[in-house]
């Protein structure tokens, strides 16, 4: 299997063992070894709910920090529209824009900008009518990755347009590239809400390489913004996005901002899956866009984040409102620029759940795990660190747990042990006489 | 390779546990998800049909490394016409039913457009068993 990078990480140090994150875990990607969470690569997706729901807060996502946009001469800061939401007060997105310039970049390119430029490009690919109903938004790179491994069947439905994130970058480096700026000299840096999108510009999905530089968490970058924030009393004006791109950043926002009415939008991963088991049974064929996020609340949800899902949601709705009506904006000329927006790389299913490559083994395999999960108690106490009796079954029959690690087995077969003792002890040698039996 | 579901015919929302399950197995054998989806699909029409019409029943489903067999069969009213049932658009449906947006007359012209083979025997009074199969090549 190739060196794949992971943005959600443990903290060993801080782990004590529970099994909080490998009960909640989508796709039963951690199990608890040696007192410890492990991870398990492939079938991560990198959606943060461990992040969430770490009580010990063992887990982290790898970004880069603040200090590393050092090593570009030219510093681009590309903040997701989410950002705009963490701050109370703080209506207008010129005085953010010009924040993150005065920490330090030399130039923001907003991704709600590049969400609109997205939105064109999408438009136009529903409207063609060649794509498989329903179509599946790409924008949340944790659903996409889902897709990769549990619905292997509906990569044909994903929309296969770049993200808003990648299109940023390609656009400014585009147009610094026409200013005759050295494309080494610029260092394009990602403000995320999210720690897939981290995995993201590491190892993108749809095409080779991507052309984010770094991949900055909104929770670092808040700290140094807003003692700055309240300083701007006269911001520049850097806004080029719409309210309608800054939408994007909550649930709905997407498929509002591409005016479908036929349209699912869902959040939360779970309820995602429910979803996307009824596409796979044909049952929404008829509808035309489903736009699936796994944050509960969309990108304001991200793991990521320092406000409140709910409390962003209704601060984005006030900036909304008020860049439509008061905040000063700039029209650039992107006409002359040309960014591909249509992916170049097939997506390809992920087969992490096959138990064997051979489909006869892959049949005794089963067999004997259908046997091995009848042996077990069912209760899915997460004991052994798998988080179900069956994944404990399944990691059986991988060779990866023995049936011993289930402690109501490990109990009962103790429990054999001892009556077995307590026979063998009654039976004595014949040589001994009676009267030391009793 | 060989399983058994049952189906509770009262819990109408609990109608397709089946088919996610057995789309599980086949996720675990390495069967490609065309397949996988041709199955879903066929098998979740069964399923939804021995819910609203027969009150449950049991799937018996059957894997070998060519092909994929699922026999369902409940105890319920039967089909007096297979042939009229069979084709699209017909529906016994009541109007509840119609009302959760099932009941279009499109369940057994489904199941045989998703699958290689599909046979249906009932008998009024009686019940109906649908055995569907989709080869592996």
């Amino acid at each position: 299997m190739e060196e794949y990078f992971h943005s959600v990480t443990l903290q060993e140090d801080k782990c004590i063992g529970c099994t909080d994150c490998i009960k909640r875990c989508p796709t039963e990607a951690i199990r608890v070894r040696h007192g410890k969470a492990r991870i398990i690569n492939e079938r991560c997706i990198d959606c943060g709910l461990c992040i969430r729901v770490c009580r010990s807060h063992a887990k982290k996502a790898i970004t880069d920090p603040l200090a590393c946009i050092g090593k570009y001469a030219y510093k681009v800061a590309i903040p997701a529209p989410t950002l705009y939401a963490q701050f109370k007060d703080v209506l207008d997105i010129n005085i953010i824009l010009t924040g993150l310039k005065r920490i330090g970049f030399d130039e923001v390119f907003e991704v709600a900008k590049a969400a609109e430029m997205v939105t064109k490009e999408s438009a136009k690919i529903i409207k063609s009518q060649t794509m498989k109903r329903p179509i599946i938004s790409s924008a949340c790179p944790v659903i996409v990755r889902l897709i990769q491994i549990r619905f292997p069947s509906l990569i044909d439905n994903i929309l296969s347009v770049m993200s808003p994130m990648e299109v940023a970058a390609r656009t400014i480096k585009a147009k610094l590239a026409l200013q005759g700026m050295d494309p080494s000299s610029i260092g394009v840096f990602f403000i995320s809400p999210c720690a897939a999108k981290a995995t993201n510009a590491k190892n993108p999905l749809g095409f080779e390489e991507s052309h984010v530089d770094g991949v900055i968490s909104m929770r670092d970058i808040y700290m140094s913004l807003l003692p700055v924030l309240r300083s701007i009393e006269h911001p520049e004006v850097l806004r080029l996005s719409t309210e309608k791109g800054i939408g994007w950043a909550a649930k709905g926002g997407e498929g509002h901002c591409l005016g479908i009415d036929n349209s699912i939008s869902v959040d939360g991963i779970e309820n995602v899956i429910k979803i996307l088991e009824k596409v796979e049974n044909g049952k929404l064929e008829d509808v035309d866009f489903i736009e699936g996020l796994a944050c509960i609340g969309g990108c304001v949800g991200g793991p990521l984040t320092v406000e409140n899902s709910f409390v962003a949601k209704n601060y984005l709705s006030k900036i909304a409102k008020y860049t439509k009506n008061n905040s000063a904006k700039i029209d650039i000329y992107l006409s002359d620029i040309q960014v591909d927006l249509t992916w170049s790389k097939e997506i390809i299913s992920k087969p992490v759940l096959t138990l064997d490559q051979d489909m006869i083994k892959a049949i005794q395999k089963l067999e004997e795990l259908e046997k091995i999960y009848e042996r077990l108690p069912q209760i899915n106490c997460g004991s052994c660190g798998a988080p179900t009796c069956r994944s404990l079954a399944e990691d059986i029959v991988r060779e990866q747990a023995n049936i011993e690690d289930c402690i109501f087995m490990l109990r009962e077969k103790v429990r054999k042990m001892a009556q077995e003792m307590v026979e063998l002890s009654q039976k004595l040698p014949p040589s001994i006489s009676s009267r030391d039996k009793k | 390779m060989k399983l058994r579901f049952e189906v509770d015919g009262d819990e109408f929302v609990l109608a397709g546990e089946a088919s996610s399950k057995l789309k599980k197995v086949l996720m675990q054998l390495g069967i490609s998800s065309q397949l996988i989806r041709k199955i879903a699909i066929a098998m979740y029409e069964a399923e939804i049909n021995m819910v609203i019409h027969a009150n449950g029943g049991f799937i018996d489903a059957e894997i070998t490394p060519d092909k994929v067999f699922v026999s369902l069969s409940d105890t319920g009213p039967g089909i007096p016409d297979i042939e009229l049932a069979m084709k699209e658009g017909y529906s016994t449906a009541s109007d509840k039913v119609r009302e959760l947006g099932f009941g279009a007359g499109m369940g057994l012209p489904n199941m045989k457009r998703y699958t290689d083979d599909m046979k249906v025997t009932s008998e009024v009074g009686k019940g109906t068993t649908v055995e569907l199969t989709v080869f592996i090549s």
